[in-house]
């Protein structure tokens, strides 16, 4: 059996619709960091793959994931931080109910 | 640049500013305040006097002092100087109640340095507008004059200030919006047969440059974008509710200068640039005119507010105003610019006055009150001294004013102009009735409250800024001719040809 | 002439204006008391001496080889140019009238600073008091030497401010205050007639100035060109106008109800003002402007009319007035009628045109009695401390001073020779009956109303019965010397001012010519007059019912003479009802409502808008994302259709 593009694509496909879904539908804010990241890593595969299958012969996707991957880890670490402090400050992470500052 | 006088009248608010800056307790921020007003009024009296030199000497340029300066030369805007009897009389007018409301503001809270910035940046814009005589720097100095109005009234101000003060600069803002049109307007008509495009008043009076077609278009929109702040009806209605809210000094900068920059505007812009429109049109803004005038005045007779009644008054005032300058002859106009004067320094001592009774009795309904006569003799002869000139009294200035306007208005030989001149006319009775109405209820009669027994008359800084007033008003008043000369050769018939008016 | 004297005249009392407002405060009463008085003292030697040159010193400047008077222009100088020909000029125009005026108004004047001196004695605001006489003083003066139509409006309209600031002198007592505020707007309504009078002929002549107009009116009326408003010509609207002005200061009805409020001021400024000088700015208006009436007889009839109605109407109603400031008030509003009467039947062919000279001489005459009889009210109700005459009573024998003068006025008014008022009324007479039958009986019968109603007030307080002074603790007595002794002196003018040769002072034409008495008509007015205080003796002069009696047969009409016929009433309901209550509150609503309501609605659909189309920017980002992936999604649909299509 031939592992194809397909065997990759769908998987990822499969993640990043999930990680929509939660992240449309999902009001606790570490949920909704989950979804994004799970929409994140999704693409991550799909560069890798399409890097791999496509052109391989190059390293742009590769590199490209790399620094995704380095760019998610700080932006969930800052997320985290603010989903702390909000926690701290109104005691709820749900994004429903957190409208202090809105108009 | 600096041998020009003229340019002072900016220079001396911007060191104020500065000075203001490095203040650090009232004293300090009083003195430069008075220090910088009294520079004023002599910078005032020197161009007066110098004024009155050159044209003895046999000046006969329509406007003198001119200079120019570039500021962005792609639009040709220019920072363009230049005074004629008009604007010097109105520059003394500004320095004089600048200096009296220094003096009404001595005690003001809180933030008092603040207060005094805002206060001198607002009379940069006034000056600024009275020496320009370029349209966009006019416009320019003209907003910088409206915007401060909004902080002094919603921060300073009393009772119900961010309506009023929102009310006040929305309203003036929307007049703006209408000028900018016209004046943008102005600026691409100004060749018609191709060149140089210009925003200088004179270079486009005496080309008589703007095509009539544009002229019906465009003096709509200046004389209602200026008018909105003459208090024309029917949009008045920002000056009673931004008067009442409106702190002291800032009443009397408002009601005295700015409300003033509205008819010198219209004079100034529409009037002079598009005299062909105006004489077409005017009868549509005569009986808008001839309204506010009657309009005000029946309005102020049932108000309770010392400060409405004063408002409305400024309406009917102010209507008179811009109903003369319609007139569009000599007389009238010349009548139309005392009316200016003569408002000014007697609306300012008006609300001078009402502060410090307000700042004593803590109200300004007239039925809470009665016989303050008693009980602050001084503030109450000046109020009475202040409803007399208003309701025209001989030896002070609003007869003159009126009178002129009158006579004037009735050179006019159709039954509309003479109609609405009596219409008009009818004012001074029901200017009597509400003034005498006020100073019987606020002044005569038994005391009303015993509390108001203890209140103490007037203090040094309060009689200063009173008498200074009052000397003005009967100055005009029992001297009118010299006023009359001053500003009359502003429209010598040379220049009335030039503009195609009779 | 020089011209210092005539400047003084003006700038005397102007000055001391001046000096008492501002450094009053600073002097004792009596300091400013004697002040103000001195300085009018000096006006009324120099206003002497001027009237005197002018009368007979037979300066060619005054009186030519013919003999007529000329009208001499002292001095002028320019105060307010509006157009080349519109100049308001303030100057001092001497000629019989303006000659004759300056005599009355300082002589008045003067007895008046000198009786306020005791009448006012003790009263706080002495010296504002003083200065607001002089202020009077100095505008009555203006408005009588001026040289134009103008500057008489200027100071028309300062006599009418002074006048407000004296009505309103006790500013704590709240009659006063209203009395002063309706005085100054009645007269001020009157005065917007008199502006747009002069609009209206300054428009045609192009000139202010009264030589111009009076000295070829046939060019007054050739200046309009015929023109005509509303079935009028031009000029009589122009001299209708002028005369409402003079009706309002002149208290003519229906403008007079101001006047009998205004005996709310003090007693010695009723007599001044209104009694002897500003009220009679009126008739000295229409007698200024007289050559140009003659060339409107409509206009000359409407003075005629006014003044005969009012003069029958202020005599009712003076009958049954129990305030004996009232009953003078009234019967002052009469006397001018007279006045105003006399002018308006005057016609040159008609003796010269004596009425004019009566008009005149009848302003004199009455000047000087009715300020007696005011100057004695005002010691009447100083000794007895009211001013109802039901409070008096008997006083002949407590003051006889006020007595003996009190009775030389009444005498004069009813026209009892050979007191002052005869000779002047006479001559009123005269004219009124050569006009028209109709004018003169009129007139008659209200000189004979005159008598009684004057009477009737005499024995009130001098007769009928004496009230127990003792009772209330003090006893009415003369009063001291600076209040007695104008009195006397104005009582002897009133006895002997009636031999004045007037008509060879002040005519129409300033030509002289000799009055000589109308026998028919003097007999007939006498005989009038006598029975009319007959009358009032048998009705008034020891306590009875008969009165009481006749005012009961005739309740409805004494009812409505004793509310003045309801005038007040009206004004009242004409003024809050429809003024206030019809025109400026709808106005201030329509203003707050409709107006402020339309802005206050663009602000508030502003408001609504921007708050509708608010929910779509809602921040929540989740619902940003669905709203992106369904139009990408759309977006991708479309597409697709789109290809395949």
């Amino acid at each position: 059996m031939d592992i194809t593009l397909m065997y990759y694509l769908i998987p990822s496909l499969v993640m990043f619709c999930c990680g929509v879904y939660g992240f449309i539908t999902r009001k606790n804010m570490i949920a909704i960091l989950i979804s994004l990241e799970l929409m994140l890593n999704a693409v991550d595969i799909n560069f890798v793959v399409f890097n791999r299958f496509l052109f391989p012969g190059q390293l742009e996707g590769m590199f490209f994931t790399l620094f995704a991957i380095a760019i998610a880890a700080a932006e969930t670490a800052l997320a985290i931080a603010i989903i702390i402090n909000i926690f701290r400050v109104a005691k709820n992470i749900d994004v429903r109910d957190l409208t202090k500052m809105k108009f | 640049m600096f041998e020009n006088i003229l340019i002072y009248f900016v220079v001396i608010p911007l060191v104020m500013l500065g000075g203001l800056a490095l203040c650090k307790n009232i004293k300090q921020i009083r003195a430069v305040a008075v220090v910088g007003s009294l520079a004023l009024v002599g910078l005032s009296i020197a161009l007066l006097l110098g004024y009155l030199e050159q044209r003895a000497a046999g000046a006969t340029a329509e406007m003198l002092y001119v200079d120019s300066w570039s500021w962005f030369a792609p639009l040709n805007i220019n920072l363009a100087v230049g005074v004629d009897g008009i604007s010097v009389a109105m520059l003394l007018l500004s320095a004089i109640i600048l200096l009296t409301g220094s003096f009404a503001s001595w005690k003001i809270e809180p933030l008092p340095k603040e207060f005094f910035l805002w206060l001198i940046l607002l009379s940069i814009g006034v000056f600024g507008f009275f020496i320009s005589i370029d349209l966009f720097t006019m416009f320019m100095f003209y907003e910088v004059a409206l915007i401060p109005m909004y902080l002094l009234i919603g921060v300073w101000g009393s009772g119900n200030k961010n309506y009023s003060a929102m009310k006040l600069t929305l309203m003036l803002m929307g007049g703006s919006a209408f000028l900018m049109l016209g004046l943008i307007g102005i600026y691409y008509h100004s060749a018609p047969e191709g060149g140089q495009l210009t925003w200088n008043i004179i270079e486009i009076a005496q080309n008589n440059a703007i095509e009539k077609d544009w002229q019906y278009f465009l003096f709509p929109m200046t004389f209602v974008g200026f008018g909105v702040l003459g208090a024309m009806f029917p949009f008045h209605t920002w000056s009673p509710d931004g008067h009442a809210s409106a702190p002291t000094a800032v009443s009397m900068l408002h009601a005295g200068v700015l409300m003033k920059l509205g008819g010198y505007g219209c004079f100034r812009v529409a009037i002079y640039l598009m005299p062909e429109a105006a004489n077409e049109l005017a009868w549509i803004f005569l009986i808008l005119t001839g309204i506010s005038v009657v309009y005000g005045a029946f309005s102020a007779c049932v108000q309770t507010d010392l400060k409405y009644i004063n408002a409305y008054s400024s309406v009917s005032h102010c209507g008179l105003v811009l109903f003369a300058i319609l007139m569009l002859n000599t007389t009238a106009m010349t009548g139309a610019i005392m009316q200016m004067l003569s408002h000014g320094l007697m609306t300012a001592l008006f609300f001078a006055l009402i502060g410090m009774i307000y700042g004593r009795t803590h109200t300004r309904d007239i039925r809470m009150m009665g016989g303050l006569m008693k009980i602050m003799p001084f503030l109450a002869v000046c109020y009475v001294i202040a409803g007399m000139a208003s309701l025209g009294l001989p030896g002070l200035s609003g007869f003159v004013a009126e009178m002129t306007i009158f006579i004037g208005s009735f050179q006019h030989t159709d039954m509309f102009h003479r109609v609405f001149t009596i219409v008009a006319c009818c004012s001074i009775v029901i200017t009597a009735v509400y003034i005498l109405r006020v100073v019987g209820k606020l002044l005569f009669g038994p005391v009303q409250d015993k509390h108001h027994l203890e209140l103490t008359d007037a203090t040094w800084w309060e009689r200063l800024s009173t008498i200074t007033l009052i000397v003005c008003v009967a100055a005009i008043g029992c001297f009118p001719n010299f006023f009359n000369d001053l500003i009359k050769f502003t429209f010598s018939p040379e220049i009335f040809t030039v503009l195609g008016i009779n | 002439m020089d011209q210092i004297t005539p400047l003084l005249i003006l700038a005397l009392p102007l000055c001391m204006f001046l000096f008492l407002g501002l450094a009053g405060n600073k002097m004792s009463h009596k300091m400013a008391g004697i002040l103000g008085t001195l300085g009018m003292g000096v006006t009324l030697i120099l206003a002497y001496s001027t009237a005197f040159t002018y009368f007979f010193s037979g300066n060619p400047d005054f009186i030519d080889a013919a003999g007529n008077r000329l009208q001499s222009v002292i001095f002028d100088f320019t105060w307010l140019e509006f157009t080349e020909n519109l100049v308001i000029k303030l100057g001092f125009l001497l000629d019989p009238i303006s000659a004759m005026m300056l005599v009355v108004i300082t002589t008045i004047s003067f007895m008046v600073h000198l009786y306020s001196l005791g009448y006012m004695h003790g009263e706080k605001g002495f010296q504002r008091y003083y200065a607001f006489l002089s202020l009077f003083s100095f505008s009555m003066l203006g408005l009588v030497v001026a040289t134009n139509i103008f500057q008489m409006y200027i100071f028309w309209e300062l006599v009418g401010a002074s006048s407000y600031l004296l009505i309103g002198f006790y500013y704590t007592k709240p009659s006063a205050v209203s009395a002063s505020k309706k005085a100054f707007i009645v007269t001020r309504f009157a005065d917007l007639g008199f502006l747009i009078g002069i609009l209206i002929l300054s428009f045609f002549t192009e000139t202010f100035n009264f030589i111009d107009m009076t000295s070829a009116p046939e060019n007054v009326l050739a200046s309009t060109g015929g023109a005509t408003f509303m079935g009028a010509s031009v000029l009589t609207w122009a001299l209708v106008l002028i005369f409402m002005g003079g009706m309002g200061k002149s208290a003519m009805m229906p403008l007079h109800i101001w006047l009998p409020d205004a005996m709310e001021g003090p007693t010695p400024v009723s007599a001044l003002i209104h009694a002897a000088t500003m009220v009679v700015a009126g008739v000295y208006l229409v007698a200024r402007m007289f050559p140009v009436y003659l060339m409107e007889e409509a206009a000359l009839t409407i003075v005629t009319v006014v003044g005969a109605l009012t003069a029958l109407y202020a005599a009712i109603v003076a009958c049954t007035q129990v305030d004996i400031k009232r009953v003078l008030a009234f019967s002052t509003i009469s006397q001018i009628a007279f006045m105003m009467v006399a002018l308006g039947v005057a016609r040159p062919e008609i003796h010269e045109g004596v009425g004019y000279m009566a008009s005149m001489f009848h302003l004199f005459t009455h000047a000087m009695f009715k300020a007696l009889l005011f100057l004695g009210a005002g010691a009447l109700i100083h000794a007895v401390h009211s001013n109802d005459y039901t409070a008096m009573g008997g006083l002949r024998k407590y003051m006889p001073i006020t007595h003996i003068t009190f009775l030389i006025g009444c005498l004069a008014i009813a026209g009892i020779p050979p007191f002052a008022g005869f000779f002047s009324k006479d001559e009123i007479l005269v004219a009124a009956f050569e006009n028209n039958m109709l004018w003169g009986l009129w007139m008659t019968a209200v000189a004979g109303l005159t008598a009684f109603y004057m009477f009737r007030l005499y024995y009130r307080i001098f007769w009928w019965n004496t009230p127990d002074y003792e009772k209330h603790g003090h006893v009415p007595h003369d009063a001291p010397w600076t209040m007695t002794l104008p009195l006397i002196i104005l009582a002897t003018v009133s006895i002997v001012a009636g031999f004045i040769p007037f008509g060879e002072l002040v005519t129409w034409n300033r030509e002289a010519y000799h009055i000589h008495l109308n026998w028919t008509v003097a007999t007939t007015s006498v005989l009038v007059a006598v029975v009319a205080i007959l009358i009032a003796t048998v009705m008034y002069r020891k306590e009875n019912a008969i009165s009481d009696k006749i005012a009961n047969s005739v309740k409805g009409l004494w009812t409505a003479a004793y509310n003045r016929f309801y005038f007040d009433e009206l004004y009242i309901f004409i003024t809050h009802k429809i003024i206030f209550n019809l025109v400026s509150r709808p106005i201030a609503w329509f203003d707050r409502h409709i107006i402020d309501g339309t802005m206050d609605m663009f602000a508030t659909m502003a408001h609504k808008a921007s708050g509708a189309i608010k929910g779509l920017q809602s921040g929540s980002i989740q619902t940003y994302v669905l709203v992106y992936l369904l139009g990408a999604l759309l977006l991708g649909v479309v597409t697709v259709v789109c290809v395949m299509l």
